[in-house]
């Protein structure tokens, strides 16, 4: 079965993110008061895998692999079925 | 007896690197990032330059390529490696060393001439240097901030090779810009010693670095 896959990596709580202080400093500027900033990366694509279980256990591996370091990052896997079928029967 | 030095997609202080080794009285040979076997070489360089133009994070791709297994099989021979800048952040991702060099403080490119204090100099590299010594070697990056989890034990075992000993230009954790591993065979430093090996460019401070390597082989 496909799947669509979608990793989020983002900084551990309490680790310093400069782009956000950045982003955040560059928002004052413009006159946008705005607190909390953070930034996350977004990595999708698609995976044929046995079930959903199977979808997961994989993107997991490939998160602690290379995805993600697990020293500086948290991260959440987001799994959808692909819907393949057309109205015919076939999927 | 040859250095080896790593290059993958995307490494530009190859040759640097290359002159250095031979300045200091040694010989040096390129190995592409698709050679597992690194058994004819006594120690390896990994040298700086954006492997792979940084992409997911500085190193994390080049940490997954095959030559890794031949410099873990190095390492287990007991023989001296030198990361450099880009190749102190795959030694990090490898998870050779216990921490990481990630976005400076201020996520600038920060190119300039520092001071650095040797903290320890146990090891082949910095053997040539008194303990406390401050030396001139330049840094150039914008990914190294070094942190670790383990600051208590890196200190227990003498892991902290390299400090800034004046201002921290990019905010790392004790102002720590240079790591080994337990044997202190494993060296990870973001400042360039390549780019100091003659009085004539501002320093030779750097060359030690390099004749150390080679004299532990």
């Amino acid at each position: 079965m496909m799947y669509d896959i979608e990793v989020k990596v983002s900084l551990k709580p309490g680790m310093l993110n400069p782009e956000a202080t950045t982003i955040q400093r560059s928002l004052a500027l413009l006159g946008y008061e705005v607190k909390g900033t953070k930034t996350k990366e977004i990595i999708t694509f698609v995976l044929e895998a046995d079930s959903e279980d199977d979808a997961r256990e994989k993107v997991d591996d490939m998160c602690q692999k290379l995805l993600c370091n697990p020293i500086i990052h948290n991260y959440t896997i987001n799994i959808i079925k692909m819907d393949l079928s057309c109205g015919c029967g076939c999927e | 007896m040859a250095i080896g030095i790593i290059r993958f997609p995307g490494t530009n202080c190859d040759r640097d690197v290359y002159k250095a080794i031979e300045l200091a009285g040694g010989q040096a040979e390129y190995i592409w990032w698709n050679n597992e076997d690194l058994t004819d070489y006594d120690g390896i360089v990994i040298p700086g330059g954006f492997s792979y133009g940084d992409y997911l994070r500085a190193g994390a791709i080049a940490s997954n390529t095959p030559v890794v297994e031949g410099v873990k099989a190095l390492v287990k021979e007991e023989k001296p490696v030198l990361g450099i800048c880009n190749g102190a952040q795959i030694l990090g991702e490898i998870g050779l060393i216990p921490g990481l060099f990630i976005t400076n403080e201020v996520p600038k490119f920060n190119c300039e001439w520092s001071k650095l204090k040797v903290s320890n100099n146990k090891t082949p590299f910095t053997k040539n240097f008194e303990k406390g010594q401050v030396i001139d070697i330049p840094i150039a990056h914008a990914e190294g901030r070094f942190y670790t989890q383990d600051i208590d034990l890196m200190k227990d075992q003498d892991q902290i090779v390299l400090q800034f000993a004046e201002e921290n230009p990019n905010g790392s954790m004790e102002a720590i810009t240079g790591v080994c591993d337990e044997s202190g065979l494993v060296l990870a430093m973001m400042p360039h010693p390549e780019r100091a090996t003659t009085k004539l460019l501002g320093s030779d401070n750097g060359l030690e670095f390099f004749k150390g390597m080679l004299d532990s082989i």
